[in-house]
């Protein structure tokens, strides 16, 4: 055995791979597999499933009371990555505009509060958006500014204001590092032959920032789509997401095989959103 | 009107440094305002776990009932050492495989690299709710996992169900590997050339070379399986069962009940363990003058 350590690069690979790989095989790869088998089996009387081939569970997905959820997560997930994206960049922009030692430590204090617990910050716009107790309303009442509460929360708002907030760190966070990396001598060249500031930002800073772009767009899109906890928080029990559709065929329903389904569905969704954002970007970029 | 007249001439003169002046300060106006919303959430979630009211949105003035009230509930404080546990167990044990899988995948080329690649950065990239579906299912099908684990903790009897630690480890050996594969492909590999060169043997030079140089980018890792298993609400409230509660946890049920400023207590000192793990790793970036790692850390 360690004869064949010694002489075989491939195998000492291998063995420093192994523990990783073979737990990952058995606690993660066939778990997937499960619910992909599980998504065409039927559900059992008490819960559990029944073995026998039943392909109405994606049938039932496509039910409209079940697909109007799932366009209502892709278009609240394409909305929040969107509002990031003409957040983020800006802030990104801002930030590559500092003397180095500043920018440094705004990069810091940008992640602070996205290293801060998830569940907390959720629970913090809570606070905030409720309808008769939330900070917003209460004030702008008790100012006089106005008479009926705003219909801040328990709806797709409130859900997209969560999720922006929760995100917009790994939005800015990509396109910096692209920002930063800019050979600023390219932006002097394009000045230099007298492009306006619009052109040199659509020719030149714009398609180099490109991949930085792209990287924070799927950072924010992926965990969107899979939303759980800011639905369950800030929808108020109305407005809900596949995430929680999910949830609820698994801890309420107890039928396994329709949340395997949605889980499939879920996850195909999200690879979908990435292959196509991926080529569109690439084709773009790739024009310039 | 002359004065008027004077100011156009010279803006026509000199357009650009102008706008670019009113640009930059938009800008920066913009910048600060970001970094306000991007703070002031937080900063009103610890305000108010000090008023001295009910309310989270009226300020009624000063106390620190709340914190009280809080230390003496014995279902947050067993949820805390729980969390604790948790995340020290599954940080330690993906630590280890991680940085293992890490060295076997920059070191080394072989076939199928690609297929294990792809296993090992899936549990990054996957939202965790169809993590949290396909453990929950694969415990349940199994009958493994949901059974506690019945330890003595600082004083604490704790009863963690496995599943719980196998999902944390599940999810925290990809970050592991990911950041001291990073770290790795930085380092420079003349001085282990050098010790073998003076007859240093595979395991002189791994122990005495390789894993000194490498420590800044495992004890980062480490942190970061420590901070995502600490703040994970997700995977655990699916794989734990009934009656096992991690902060989160504990917490999303507080929330569900209602919202009282003990919620906001126990999230500030939440925040503060949060703080404390970042001043931590700052330390240790610091210490290790790695500039790059800035970014590696963040993603």
């Amino acid at each position: 055995m360690q004869e064949l350590l010694r002489r075989n690069p491939a195998a000492r690979a291998w063995a420093l791979i192994m523990p990783s790989l073979v737990f990952l095989l058995v606690f993660f790869v066939a778990p997937l597999f499960i619910v992909l088998i599980y998504s065409f089996l039927t559900r059992g009387k008490y819960g559990g499933v029944v073995w026998q081939f039943n392909p109405e569970n994606f049938q039932r997905a496509l039910d409209p009371l079940y697909f109007s959820t799932f366009l209502r997560s892709i278009y609240i997930a394409v909305v929040t990555t969107l509002i990031c994206l003409v957040l983020g960049y800006p802030l990104a922009y801002w930030i590559t505009t500092r003397p180095p030692g500043q920018r440094n430590l705004l990069m810091l204090a940008l992640m602070i509060p996205f290293w801060t617990n998830f569940l907390i910050r959720t629970y913090a716009w809570l606070t905030l958006l409720r309808t008769n107790t939330g900070l917003i309303n209460v004030s702008l009442m008790s100012l006089g500014v106005i008479k009926k509460p705003l219909p801040l929360f328990a709806n797709d708002f409130a859900i997209i204001l969560g999720l922006v907030y929760g995100w917009l760190p790994v939005m800015v966070l990509p396109i910096y590092a692209a920002l930063e990396r800019l050979d600023k001598s390219l932006i002097e060249a394009a000045q230099d032959l007298y492009a306006t500031n619009r052109h040199v930002f659509l020719r030149v800073i714009w398609p180099l920032s490109l991949p930085g772009v792209v990287a924070g767009s799927m950072l924010v899109f992926i965990p969107a789509i899979g939303s759980f906890v800011t639905p369950a928080i800030l929808g108020g029990g109305k407005s809900l997401m596949i995430g929680n559709i999910i949830s609820n065929q698994f801890l309420a329903a107890h039928d396994w095989p329709f949340g395997s389904a949605l889980s499939t569905l879920m996850m195909l969704v999200m690879l979908l959103g990435t292959l196509i954002y991926f080529r569109s970007a690439l084709r773009e970029g790739g024009g310039v | 009107m002359t004065t008027e007249t004077l100011t156009a001439t010279q803006e026509r003169a000199r357009p650009q440094p102008r706008r670019l002046a009113l640009g930059s300060w938009l800008l920066s106006g913009y910048g600060i305002v970001g970094y306000l919303f991007l703070y002031l959430p937080i900063i009103i979630v610890v305000i108010f776990s000090f008023n001295d009211s009910r309310s989270t949105a009226k300020w009624a003035g000063f106390t620190i009932d709340w914190y009280r009230e809080m230390l003496a509930d014995r279902q947050i404080i067993l949820s805390l050492w729980n969390s604790l546990f948790v995340a020290i167990v599954s940080t330690a044990i993906s630590t280890v495989m991680g940085t293992l899988a890490a060295m076997g995948l920059e070191r080394y080329s072989f076939r199928g690299k690609l297929a294990v690649d792809s296993i090992l950065y899936l549990p990054i990239i996957i939202p965790d709710i169809a993590m949290a579906i396909m453990l929950l299912i694969f415990f349940n099908v199994s009958g493994i996992g949901f059974e506690p684990w019945r330890v003595q903790f600082l004083g604490n009897r704790l009863a963690v169900p496995y599943s719980v630690i196998i999902g944390h480890v599940a999810f925290n050996i990809s970050f592991v590997a990911v950041v001291v594969r990073a770290r790795l492909a930085n380092m420079d590999r003349t001085l282990e050339e050098a010790a073998q060169d003076l007859y240093a043997n595979t395991w002189q030079t791994f122990r005495r070379v390789t894993l000194p140089m490498l420590m800044p980018g495992i004890l980062g890792g480490a942190l970061l399986a420590f901070t995502l298993s600490l703040d994970d609400f997700v995977i655990t409230f699916f794989t734990s069962g009934a009656g096992f509660n991690t902060l989160p946890v504990r917490v999303f049920g507080m929330i569900k009940k209602g919202v009282t400023p003990k919620i906001n207590a126990v999230s500030t000192l939440m925040l503060l363990f949060s703080l404390a793990l970042i001043f931590i790793s700052i330390l240790l970036r610091t210490r290790a003058g790695d500039e790059e790692e800035t970014i590696q850390f963040g993603m």
